[in-house]
């Protein structure tokens, strides 16, 4: 029997979450540009403040305009519901402080943002939470890293910048064996090239600066829920499971069920720590997602002829895409990211660090800087920059050399991409 | 919280409120695969208006054991025994879909016990198609696409969530994954084969209310209008644009419904 007919990504990516301003008729997502709603009276206020009620109250907690936007991610991820924030790493935090608490631990793929690994080596130790760093290819790292106190197992679908693909299905069982959720950074791949939790992710979070967005207008992040995890049936996670004080012994797993996580999420985590996202930020990130799978198209088709490209290029040591064959993540990539596994990747220039300089500052299209995933085609040197907190051993460890250069390819013209890039490797050689 | 109805371990949610002898009482009846976790905005909104809430998980969903049970009938019953358990003499008996029938049954049999009633997404015959019957009864995954599309209206499945930021039609489908194996199908097949509602319905004495969404495509409206015409004191509440998920697509609504009958 096949299935219902339910509408597809594309129908999705436009219209999930929103109906016609029900005020006004309009099609486009209004900016609800109001920190707070008036209340019909009294007992419907109290109503909505204790989750009897469907609605908004202020705009911390949620906002029409957010909503849609969260509404339209959980939708196109398969998630139950999400969280729009101020940033990825807000996302980021959010995640790890609704279901990670001092004395606990994470384990971490090593090969992650420079700002997460601050956020997971540096800041969160401050706070009692240790992380243990594993290769995100060895599956059995994995396994051993994890402790009796471990919570939380993360990594990216697609490493930064070593462009290792995370064996969703395999690292999901590795966690869920252990009674952990799985959350991963689909930063890079958005839904249109992978859905994790399809593939066994129960949390997903996305810088929506990125590709989701496009343009590169706006900093968001979007943490979603796949109402996968079985938290009760855990038993690691008291603040999901066990009456919490903060909110009148409201025990989130056994009322909420399936949105345990996300509920809590908002009703502590958007509430105590207060990093929401502007609804401006969240219209302007719905406009780029209705345009998503058009661009990621794009950007996919243009990465597959600069990968051609720079695999010719005598300046170029090797080019590190799972789109290669000789790529170590090659099969996997094909199996989990059919559509393409990213248009953010690396290669070693020939000449290390000053060839690498010299690249980026002859470069005219490009812009360098510290970004990925715009409409506009993106370099930089990892070493120097996002990673450059990163002493050289755990540059190394990330995978990262000192000649590596980063690129985002964008939506230009194919051709005008590869001859900037031709001039650029050119330029690059001169006076070594 | 946790009692003991039929030997079984049996769970109900209480609404994060006290149930406190003398305050009146409101039974929750979920639908087929789900559990009491549907019924968590009007629990809440009881128990803060003082009611004495029991949002029960039947025996094999949610958070209670013991195998499922076969026939409507057999909830009904079900329900008195825990209502005995409970100490309940007499209450709001509100049910969605399967549970509607259970709750119709239980008002028509145990009407001494029923101070009111109100029926979601209801239908008598309550007939199963085929298709959904078969893939339930092989536990395939289909069963839950299916039922969980068929559950949401256009409306509905395109999103804008009252709830800020969930996602309706996922929420729907993870809960109904949740279900163990056979008890889908269980609670199907009761369904399909309750052949006694009109009968039942014509002998409720209490007073009730029944929610009909324009676009529910599990329990058609003509189909639940006409068990409301069956049932002597029956006041009707349209709700459109809404599919048969109607707590998650009108929640609000709902709410405002129950609150001018319970």
């Amino acid at each position: 029997m096949a299935k219902p007919p339910t509408l597809k990504f594309d129908s999705l990516a436009l219209h999930a979450g929103q109906k016609p301003d029900p005020a006004t008729g309009a099609r486009a997502t209004p900016i609800y540009q109001s920190a707070s709603f008036v209340f019909r009276d009294t007992d419907t206020a109290v109503g909505l403040f204790n989750i009897e009620r469907a609605g908004h109250v202020y705009s911390r907690l949620s906002n029409p305009t957010n909503a849609v936007l969260e509404e339209r991610i959980a939708t196109l991820d398969n998630g139950v519901g999400a969280i729009a924030t101020a940033s990825g790493q807000a996302a980021m935090h959010l995640a790890i402080a609704t279901i990670v608490s001092a004395g606990e631990h994470i384990v971490a793929s090593r090969s992650i943002y420079g700002g997460t690994h601050n956020l997971l080596d540096y800041t969160l130790r401050r706070f009692g939470i240790d992380t243990t760093f594993v290769d995100p290819r060895d599956l059995d790292a994995f396994a051993s890293a994890i402790q009796p106190n471990t919570r939380l197992v993360f990594s990216e679908v697609v490493g930064n910048p070593g462009m290792e693909v995370l064996n969703i299905p395999e690292v999901a069982e590795i966690a869920h064996e252990a009674g952990l959720p799985l959350l991963v950074d689909a930063t890079f791949t958005t839904p249109y090239l992978c859905r994790p939790i399809d593939f066994g992710a129960d949390l997903v979070m996305h810088s929506a600066t990125k590709f989701l967005s496009g343009h590169g207008v706006v900093i968001g992040g979007l943490l979603v829920d796949g109402g996968t995890f079985d938290w009760q049936g855990s038993g690691k996670f008291p603040t999901l499971s066990e009456p919490y004080a903060g909110f009148h012994n409201l025990n989130f797993a056994e009322e909420f069920g399936p949105a345990a996580f996300i509920t809590r999420a908002r009703k502590e985590g958007l509430r105590d720590f207060g990093a929401c996202m502007a609804p401006n930020t969240a219209f302007q990130i719905l406009q780029g997602i209705e345009t998503l799978s058009l661009r990621m198209q794009r950007h996919m088709e243009n990465t597959e002829v600069v990968v051609a490209f720079l695999e010719q290029q005598e300046q170029v040591e090797s080019v590190n895409h799972p789109m290669l064959e000789a790529h170590p993540d090659h099969e996997l990539a094909k199996a989990i990211l059919p559509k393409g596994s990213t248009a953010v990747f690396s290669f070693n220039i020939v000449g290390g660090r000053a060839a690498g300089i010299k690249f980026i500052e002859n470069l005219k299209l490009f812009s360098h800087l510290a970004n990925v995933g715009d409409a506009k085609s993106l370099v930089i040197h990892p070493a120097s920059t996002t990673h450059h907190r990163m002493d050289s051993v755990a540059l190394d460890k990330a995978g990262i050399s000192e000649g590596l250069i980063r690129l985002s390819i964008g939506l230009e013209d194919a051709a005008d991409i590869v001859a900037d890039l031709k001039s650029g490797l050119r330029a690059s050689q001169r006076g070594l | 919280m946790y009692t003991q109805v039929n030997d079984q371990k049996t769970f109900y949610s209480n609404g994060n409120g006290k149930i406190i002898k003398g305050q009146p009482n409101v039974v929750f009846i979920h639908g087929a695969g789900h559990d009491h976790s549907v019924w968590v905005m009007p629990s809440r909104y009881f128990a803060r208006h003082h009611y004495n809430v029991f949002a029960l998980d039947l025996p094999a969903h949610g958070r209670s054991s013991g195998p499922p049970l076969k026939s409507i009938d057999a909830m009904a019953d079900w329900i008195c025994a825990a209502l005995d358990v409970l100490d309940v003499d007499a209450a709001a008996i509100v049910g969605h879909s399967m549970g509607s029938l259970v709750a119709l049954n239980f008002a028509a049999r145990y009407a001494s016990r029923t101070r009111v009633l109100a029926l979601l997404g209801t239908s008598t015959p309550m007939p199963v198609t085929d298709v959904l019957l078969n893939a339930a009864r092989d536990n395939e995954h289909d069963a839950f696409d299916m039922a969980n599309t068929w559950s949401h209206s256009p409306f509905g499945e395109m999103g804008g969530n009252e709830n800020p930021g969930i996602s309706m039609m996922m929420s729907g489908q993870r809960l109904l994954e949740r279900t163990p194996e056979d008890v889908y199908f269980a609670d199907l097949n009761a369904c399909n084969a309750f052949a006694d509602g009109d009968r039942l319905a014509t002998q409720i004495t209490s007073a009730s209310l029944m929610f009909v969404a324009a676009q529910d495509k599990m329990t058609a409206p003509a189909s639940a209008l006409k068990v409301a015409q069956l049932i002597p004191q029956c006041r009707v509440i349209h709700l459109n644009p809404c599919g048969h998920a109607m707590l998650s697509e009108q929640p609000n609504t709902v709410l405002d419904g129950l609150a001018s009958i319970v």
